[in-house]
């Protein structure tokens, strides 16, 4: 209300010339993000593999569940172009399906990890004092437990399972994002515009997500798009050492594990997987290091 | 230096005190009794009291507490369920290869990803830049476990030159370690190259060059040895996380190590085991994480003021 009185209390004098119109900071951030060839070619690439994800049980040749006990372990042919595995399913029809659950389990999980990890890092930069210590005190607990093994110490307590991987990678994201997000809110914190909302009167609560929380978005999304990387990798080597998807579901790790105990006869089995996760992981690295280029205001 | 010192370790034991509490709880947190999944669901009650004493989940849980701490001090921490093994005596053992695994990882890891790192530094933007950097960031991209299993296909398999699996020469050792350094070796690639590039940018650089110096010696003599302390201590901070990495390396590798054993012994249950190894874990990254901060302390006096 007091905005629109503002505005139109504002009259040109005569003769006064008007400011340029500002630009659309998407449209230069868009351009600035293109010319990254590789950041857009990794963009295009996750675009495909989420379009897969959603349309894969309607093109895939073979249904990913079904057996055929006279095809079992076959290479790679023109009937099965990845090949089947030792139950006669095929790999390229497996591998299509799982990717809904291998990509869905690893962003699930990275954004219940980033919504904990964000809002422990806002409440910790924002409030200081005896918040913020026990909130990096938590932290420095978890990072005592090394990379993946926070996650495998917490599928140790609830045990094996999919829902439990992403708990397990879910937890493994938050300490990092808090810490980070932590530093971000401090920066924000002492610009000027957070000391006129204050002096305007407004509430903390509203400070500190009115105002500092889009201060920190541009970090939030460069981390986020990394650690679903890494939290494909997590989820899949939890997979892999046998504590995540049951082998019968078409999970990335899922089949890598099967597929190491026929490395000799049918080396297929290890192969596509592994492909496939290398390049999604490198894809959203990829994009990751191009939208930090792009958004990171120190580069800038 | 002593107060610095000081103030570092003392800062570190309440950290340490909350780890070892959160491993005891460990036991506690597991959704529903423990002694019964490991007796098993068919077991008698007797069968199952039987496990509960064993766990010593029969005493209070202070008394718990007490015989927990007391064990870490002396070096007993209960019976492995598994073999009827002491948890000392099944773990001790596991520490060779491991460690012999860590060494020869990092050693690798290390040489090749500062060498990786300088090169591209010192040819910013051309195309042994983009090379060094495409291998860099593959290495922070593929599953180690998976790359492990390629490399047993190509090496093993295919041409026959190195050993599948277990640990009975030094040959057997290469696989191995290529599978556990390889992110180590893409992480250390892309600090070196950030850190030579700051460096390489500074004044002192241009004084050297001005002084005549030939190139080699401006890049390794000033640049390199000034970047030098930043990437020794993120060396010490990767020795710490490759110790519990060990445990996809181990597995694929079949080998008898510290990282093999803690999911040998989550399947089995063992939790006397898990219990002591994942203290295992993160004590020796909390020291190893307290020296490397110690050290760069020593190197570097403007840390020790702050």
């Amino acid at each position: 209300m007091q905005k629109t009185m503002i505005n139109k209390n504002i009259t040109l004098k005569p003769g006064a010339e008007e400011l340029p119109k500002a630009k659309n900071r998407f449209v230069e951030l868009a351009k600035k993000f293109s010319k990254r060839k590789t950041a857009v070619a990794a963009l295009i690439f996750i675009i495909f593999i989420i379009l897969v994800a959603i349309a894969a049980p309607s093109f895939v040749p073979y249904d990913p569940g079904a057996s055929d006990y006279f095809a079992v372990l076959q290479g790679p042919s023109k009937a099965h172009i990845w090949g089947t595995d030792e139950l006669g399913q095929d790999v390229f029809s497996r591998l299509m399906v799982g990717t809904r659950l291998s990509l869905s389990s690893a962003l699930i999980a990275t954004i219940v990890g980033t919504a904990f990890g964000v809002l422990l890092g806002l409440l910790a930069g924002f409030y200081g004092g005896i918040i913020d210590s026990a909130i990096m005190r938590f932290c420095d607990v978890m990072f005592a437990f090394p990379d993946i093994l926070l996650a495998i110490a917490v599928v140790a307590v609830i045990g094996p399972g999919m829902i439990n991987v992403m708990i397990a990678v879910a937890v493994f994201t938050v300490p990092s994002f808090a810490r980070i997000i932590r530093s971000a809110t401090l920066s924000v914190k002492s610009q000027l515009y957070i000391e006129v909302a204050r002096s305007l009167g407004c509430s903390n609560t509203r400070i500190l997500f009115v105002h500092v929380f889009p201060g920190t978005i541009q970090t939030m999304i460069v981390n986020f798009t990394m650690r679903v990387g890494t939290a494909i990798l997590a989820a899949s080597s939890l997979s892999f050492l046998g504590f995540g998807a049951n082998v019968t579901e078409p999970d990335w790790g899922a089949m890598l594990s099967t597929g190491r105990n026929y490395l000799n006869t049918a080396p297929h089995m290890v192969l596509f997987p592994g492909i496939l996760i290398f390049l999604t992981v490198l894809a959203f690295n990829l994009l990751g290091d191009g939208l930090r280029d792009t958004l990171d205001p120190k580069l800038n | 230096m002593g107060r610095y010192v000081a103030k570092r370790v003392v800062s570190t034991l309440p950290l340490i005190f909350v780890i070892s509490f959160l491993i005891f709880m460990f036991m506690h947190l597991i959704p529903g009794d423990p002694a019964r999944m490991i007796a098993g669901q068919d077991a008698t009650k007797e069968d199952v009291a039987v496990v509960r004493e064993q766990l010593g989940l029969d005493k209070p849980v202070l008394t718990q507490y007490k015989d927990y701490m007391k064990g870490i001090f002396s070096g007993d921490m209960g019976m492995s369920i598994k073999n009827n093994k002491t948890v000392a005596e099944t773990i001790v053992p596991r520490f060779g290869p491991t460690i012999l695994l860590t060494l020869s990882s990092i050693t690798w890891a290390a040489l090749f990803g500062i060498g990786l790192g300088i090169i591209s530094a010192v040819f910013r933007g051309k195309p042994l830049d983009y090379l060094g950097m495409i291998i860099a960031i593959s290495g922070i991209s593929i599953p180690g476990f998976w790359l492990g299993l390629e490399m047993i296909q190509i090496f093993s398999v295919h041409l026959g030159l190195l050993p599948t699996a277990g640990l009975d020469s030094w040959r057997s050792y290469i696989l191995p370690s290529l599978t556990m350094g390889a992110g180590i070796m893409a992480v250390l690639a892309r600090f070196t190259r950030s850190s030579m590039l700051g460096s390489l940018r500074d004044d002192y650089v241009r004084t050297a060059r001005a002084k005549g110096q030939t190139e080699g010696k401006v890049i390794m003599k000033h640049a390199f040895k000034n970047s030098s302390i930043e990437i020794i201590t993120i060396i010490g901070l990767q020795i710490g996380g490759l110790l519990s990495g060990s445990v996809l390396a181990e597995t694929v590798f079949s080998i008898p190590g510290l990282g093999r054993l803690l999911v040998d012994s989550i399947n089995f249950r063992d939790y006397k085991v898990v219990q002591a190894l994942l203290l295992f874990f993160a004590l020796e990254y909390i020291i190893i994480n307290l020296v490397v901060d110690v050290l760069y302390g020593f190197i570097n006096p403007r840390v020790r003021y702050e």
